[in-house]
């Protein structure tokens, strides 16, 4: 009956645009959720762009590459179910320009995407335009669509935007999937650990280190506001320090004037503060420092360990984890440190909040019995939800449309401490969905992206 | 007996409990006498298979010497902490006394208290709690003569661990602080 009334929804909100359907009034499980069918046509494009763009980037169908990009996108939401290009009845190009759909409805597809592309030459330079068509099968019409011309090596990115269009279109949701991760990427045994800054797509492509392992990089985190910038700690000459990184010229600060170590960054929502932890003495408080003014404030002022602070989308407030109680447990203050308030009172230790980019949840990690949880709580504490249990994990961080949430595990090492990993996994937000996160290497510390600018 | 009385009674009792509730979620303080409670360690016993565990073991502290590496001739180089805990033992105790003994012997040498966690605990907050028993032993040498100028500190939280097993023998040797010589 569910699954039924979602597609009733689906078919709705597609042929009235202007009525928002949103996924979350939907009770979306693994119980009664069959995932839509949808078939993504390889995109088109004639022999003459093939050869150039085969020349340019060594592909030779640069359309069905495009295509994959897009299929797995929409395959690890959980949500679609591509079919097998093998069944499609109708050639790219045609069904481009207009579909038979009673080939695709045989075949069962609800949903079809079809593109093309062309190259071209702009000022001397080659670039690529794609074009893009959403159908709807069942309504036999065209629903959306977009065309936009890039440099070919940016030929991933537009599959990402187009993914980002229908996951919008379908589902009422804001996209995630033109975005990166920072992480930590591993190396070598637990007890000597190399670990180095790695960048890469939201789909596990396009690796970059940034920093080359000689030295202990914990944390990174981007600035939602520019995803150009970010911050994380760095074991520089051993001094554990706090750096904001740019990313693009490379250009790299330590910040703030601080006696003692800086650690748990993070922006501020509009990216114009960073909010962090000084220890200093034996005792932790959270600092907040105006990287326009160069003022810096210190807004905890306790005895007690307090650390892992993260801002609400509004910046009015700020969640952070203290063990002022006796063990770790979460807070809320006014970002000027005014009006603490505890709000996890559940059996176990809290730590790590972190605040949805909706505003109305906090996804944290949890202790209990010897088990780690990743889980969620309304801003206020109530209606705690865990969302997965393991030997250790840690670490949430949102996805920019705040539907899932990417964080680390480890393994539980065996008698002779052989057999230690640390993985990037991700999880919808119902619990529902957990995926491992491919990486080249051992992954930890993640931070998702908002969506990229230009 | 009458109800009031039962009534007291049972009030003394609720009131007797929530002061040993109290106790036992207090807060660390730096070198007070106690470790950790017994039912601690009666479940780091059951849980761990390694035998002959009381003898490694006093609590969740760790008390053996499989780790330990000497500063100096007959001076150890770290002391262990309990779960989440700053306090230094007996045992710790008398061995940041020998080593503020030998640093004073030495005027010339200065150190680090590298602080360190296990793994059970989360990244950021294992930071914080390092940085804390570095203090916790950096503050017991200063009691005993070694200027604070000698002494820097640095925290690793859980990034170090000596012992890469995941048991709590191996997570009570890598709850520690050591103090290395800097130059």
């Amino acid at each position: 009956m569910k699954k039924k009334l979602f597609l009733i929804f689906l078919i709705y909100s597609i042929l009235k645009p202007s009525i928002s359907f949103s996924l979350v009034e939907i009770d979306i499980t693994r119980g009664n959720l069959d995932p839509m069918p949808i078939s993504v046509s390889p995109f088109f494009s004639n022999e003459d762009t093939r050869d150039k763009i085969d020349k340019i980037l060594n592909i030779n169908n640069l359309g069905l590459e495009i295509s994959k990009v897009i299929e797995n996108n929409l395959e690890k939401t959980g949500l679609f179910d591509a079919i097998d290009k093998e069944a499609f009845l109708q050639k790219p190009d045609i069904a481009h320009l207009k579909p038979r759909f009673e080939d695709w409805k045989l075949i069962k597809s609800q949903v079809l995407i079809t593109g093309k592309v062309t190259s071209k030459i702009i000022n001397d330079k080659d670039y690529i335009n794609v074009e893009f068509k959403l159908w709807d099968v069942l309504g036999a019409k065209m629903v959306d669509g977009f065309s936009l011309t890039t440099t070919p090596r940016s030929w991933r990115r537009v599959g990402h935007k187009i993914s980002d269009k229908v996951y919008e279109r379908l589902t009422g949701e804001n996209g995630y999937f033109d975005t990166r991760i920072i992480y930590v990427a591993e190396e070598g045994p637990k007890t000597q650990r190399v670990k180095k800054l790695a960048l890469m797509d939201q789909d596990g492509f396009n690796t970059k280190y940034i920093t080359l392992g000689n030295e202990l990089v914990l944390t990174p985190r981007f600035n939602p506001a520019d995803d150009k910038i970010i911050t994380y700690m760095s074991y520089f000459k051993n001094m554990p320090r706090v750096y904001i990184v740019n990313l693009q010229t490379g250009e790299q600060k330590v910040v703030g004037d601080f006696r003692g170590m800086t650690f748990a960054p993070r922006f501020s929502p509009d990216g114009k503060k960073l909010i962090m932890s000084l220890a200093k003495d034996g005792n932790s408080e959270i600092w907040v420092r105006d990287l326009e003014t160069n003022i810096q404030e210190k807004l905890t002022d306790h005895p007690s360990i307090d650390t892992s602070p993260s801002y609400s989308p509004d910046g009015k407030f700020i969640t952070f984890n203290s063990d002022r109680s006796g063990y770790q447990q979460i807070y809320v203050m006014r970002s000027d440190g005014s009006k603490v308030k505890r709000i996890s009172f559940g059996k176990g230790i809290y730590g790590t909040p972190v605040w949805s980019p909706r505003g109305d949840l906090i996804a944290f990690t949890k202790l209990h019995k010897g088990k780690f949880f990743i889980g969620v709580m309304r801003t206020d504490g109530s209606g705690e939800r865990l969302l997965t249990e393991n030997f250790y994990q840690e670490a949430p961080s949102w996805s920019p449309n705040g539907r899932i949430i990417i964080f680390y595990r480890e393994t539980k090492t065996d008698d002779e401490g052989q057999g230690f990993s640390a993985k990037l996994w991700s999880i919808d937000l119902t619990g529902y969905n957990e995926r491992l996160v491919k990486t080249e290497t051992d992954a930890s510390d993640p931070s998702w992206s908002s969506l990229l600018g230009n | 007996m009458n109800l009031s009385k039962i009534l007291k009674n049972a009030f003394l009792v609720v009131i007797f409990g929530i002061i040993v509730t109290a106790c036992a979620t207090k807060k660390s303080v730096k070198t007070t006498e106690s470790t950790s409670s017994s039912t601690k360690a009666a479940e780091t016993q059951k849980a761990d298979p390694i035998e002959k565990l009381d003898a490694l073991m006093q609590g969740d502290v760790y008390i053996g010497s499989d780790t330990v590496k000497e500063l100096a001739s007959g001076v150890p180089d770290r002391v262990f902490f309990a779960t989440n805990e700053t306090i230094l033992t007996t045992a710790s105790r008398e061995t940041l006394r020998k080593q503020a003994a030998w640093l004073r012997q030495n005027p010339n040498v200065t150190v680090v208290v590298e602080g360190h966690a296990d793994e059970r605990g989360t990244r950021e907050y294992n930071l914080a709690l390092g940085e804390r028993r570095a203090n916790a032993a950096k503050d017991y040498l200063m009691t005993y003569g070694v200027s604070s100028d000698r002494i820097k500190v640095l925290s690793y939280g859980k990034e170090r661990p000596v012992d890469s097993g995941s048991n709590p023998l191996s997570w009570s040797k890598n709850r520690r602080s050591v103090t290395v010589k800097a130059n």
